[in-house]
């Protein structure tokens, strides 16, 4: 009944990771973070990562507002990261973010899908500022210089977000 | 069938005219276009129009000492009679062709908000307005250091009048209000609007895109000072829209954009405007838009303005009552008697571009987004709604498709 292709977008094991998404929330003693949106559409995601002094991400957290494929493939995104050192982060392409979500999506979709891997490209550039959140006394490493400029973005985006949710 | 007898126009005989309405995409899908706000299909006659006018009687308008420019010129300066008559201005001359309402909503805002706005002035909007109806007046309060207010709206999406009297004020020099919400389908009270507005000595602008193509429009009994809308949301080619404004405020108020046609004399240390309305409409107009306008306020008379606005809130009640029955379904929005034919809604838990995506695997042409009005949808609380607009061709049975597929979006989200 309905097109095969369009059906893909929304697999089981797609929408069990929309409506039971893993880590969603903040990340206990996060060292690194961004959020960035979609203008076109509005969604947006923020990761927050904590990365160990070895460089390897131990937790990796999501938060967003946005269509399924966004949402899920930020869960899916999560859940790939945790373990991976940053070198390995560094070359786990938009091609492998694609090909990891599964289902075949038309160009307007594909920019939901690679909005979360953009945003933890990122965020290993940014480390949040006076080191881990929660009081964590481990600030981690910065394994690149630090950037202002994605921090201070990440901050802005945090409070547009919130003020579109009142 | 018996439906067709009690409603106050025959769709399945309209649609006829309509070639893109008989589309079939998806393979057996027949096309549902309820994307009408966004902007709505061309019958035939308006199709025919421009075919017509590029080849037989297209030159550039008020230039030419031909016989082909003078076709031209009679052709457009029909078009601007027809509008006039359309919206009930006193004068042809108070007709400006602009390039849609978001070109005449800036011409206000630069013409006459320059040369009489200034610091401490305000102008008051609704939280319902349309970004072509907020960003002009940020941008002139930029320029000037006036205030831009807003007007709020309460839980039903209904505007709240008893805090306008508050709102206007001796400061107020402008009060700029959709007559219909593009989001909500709210219809507001202009009249009552324009004359609290008077009273405190402030002008009006309608911002009138959605509502003079589905209901009559008298700018005589509206009161109002400018009104605004588009050709494309009322069967019309894009590019061309209107501005009406009062005869005098349009003299008084200096040229906006600069060019050929809007002057009288240009000297080496300056120049002298033309006439209204050519002062307004600098360089070579939309000149066939404008006809095609013309020839598509010919197929709406034919109908009846009257009968177009009963028959969409019959399709707007429908709409209600079946998305209601739904379950899941949250609609914006008054009731259905307060509305136009505009009906936007959430899904609890599905998303409105996935609500989207899913309803066009049935043929259903919806918008999903914050459709222009994010400040709205901030004061609602939720980023993105799903809308559904009808016109006079959408049929009855188009909303059981709608329907259909929401159930099946549902299910397929497993939200039921």
């Amino acid at each position: 009944m309905d097109s095969r292709d369009e059906e893909e977008i929304y697999q089981e094991h797609i929408l069990d990771h929309y409506d039971d998404p893993f880590h969603r929330g903040h990340c206990p003693g996060a060292t690194h973070a961004h959020e960035d949106d979609n203008p076109l559409c509005g969604d947006v995601v923020r990761v927050e990562l904590r990365i160990d002094p070895q460089g390897r991400v131990e937790q990796a957290w999501f938060e967003g507002d946005g269509c399924c494929v966004s949402q899920a493939s930020a869960s899916m995104l999560m859940e790939k990261i945790e373990g991976l050192t940053l070198d390995e982060l560094k070359h786990f392409s938009a091609a492998d973010m694609l090909g990891l979500y599964g289902a075949r999506l038309t160009p307007n979709r594909q920019k939901c899908c690679l909005l979360s891997w953009r945003v933890v490209q990122e965020a290993v550039h940014s480390p949040i500022a006076n080191g881990g959140a929660d009081g964590s006394p481990d600030a981690g490493p910065s394994p690149n210089r630090s950037s202002d400029g994605n921090s201070k973005s990440a901050d802005d985006g945090t409070q547009r977000r919130a003020d579109s949710r009142k | 069938m018996a439906v067709a007898q009690t409603l106050p126009l025959d769709p399945a005989r309209l649609r006829k005219d309509f070639p893109i309405l008989s589309t079939v995409l998806h393979g057996d899908k027949p096309l549902v276009y309820l994307d009408n706000a966004a902007t709505t299909q061309r019958p035939r006659a308006v199709i025919d129009t421009l075919v017509d006018t590029y080849e037989k009687h297209y030159a550039n308008v008020h230039r030419g000492i031909h016989w082909l420019s003078d076709q031209s010129t009679d052709l457009y300066e029909e078009a601007r009679e027809k509008v006039r008559r359309f919206i009930g201005a006193p004068q042809r001359h108070e007709v400006i062709f602009t390039t849609g309402t978001t070109g005449a909503i800036n011409m206000v805002a630069r013409s006459w908000g320059d040369a009489n706005v200034g610091p401490g002035d305000e102008i008051l909007l609704t939280l319902m307005e349309h970004h072509s109806n907020i960003v002009p007046w940020h941008q002139l309060a930029e320029r000037t250091g006036c205030r831009v207010c807003f007007a709020p709206i309460d839980d039903d999406g209904l505007l709240q009048l008893d805090a306008l009297d508050e709102l206007i004020t001796d400061k107020t020099r402008l009060v700029a209000v959709a007559s219909v919400s593009n989001v909500l389908g709210t219809i507001n009270p202009v009249a009552e609007i324009v004359r609290r507005a008077h009273a405190a000595g402030a002008l009006v602008l309608v911002d009138a895109a959605q509502s003079v193509p589905h209901e009559p429009t008298d700018v005589a009994s509206l009161g109002a000072d400018f009104v605004a809308f588009s050709g494309h949301k009322m069967l019309g080619p894009s590019g061309v829209g209107v501005l009406w404004g009062r005869e005098a405020l349009l003299d008084a108020m200096p040229p906006f954009l600069g060019g050929g046609s809007m002057i009288r004399r240009v000297r080496l240390d300056g120049f002298e405007p033309a006439d209204l309305p050519a002062k307004f409409e600098a360089g070579t107009p939309p000149i066939v838009s404008a006809i095609g306008m013309g020839t598509a306020i010919d197929y709406l008379t034919a109908i009846g303005l009257d009968r177009i606005h009963a028959y969409e809130q019959m399709l707007t009640a429908r709409a209600h009552e079946q998305l209601e029955a739904l379950g899941g379904v949250h609609i914006l929005g008054p009731a259905p008697e307060h509305k136009g034919g505009i009906v936007s809604f959430t899904v609890e838990r599905i998303h409105a571009h996935d609500v989207a995506q899913l309803l066009d695997r049935h043929g259903v042409a919806i918008r999903a987004g914050h459709h222009c009005a994010m400040p709205l949808h901030k004061r609602l609380g939720i980023t993105a709604s799903s809308r559904a607009s009808f016109y006079f061709y959408n049929t009855p049975e188009e909303i059981d498709v709608l329907v259909e597929a929401l159930r099946a979006a549902k299910r397929l989200f497993r939200r039921d």
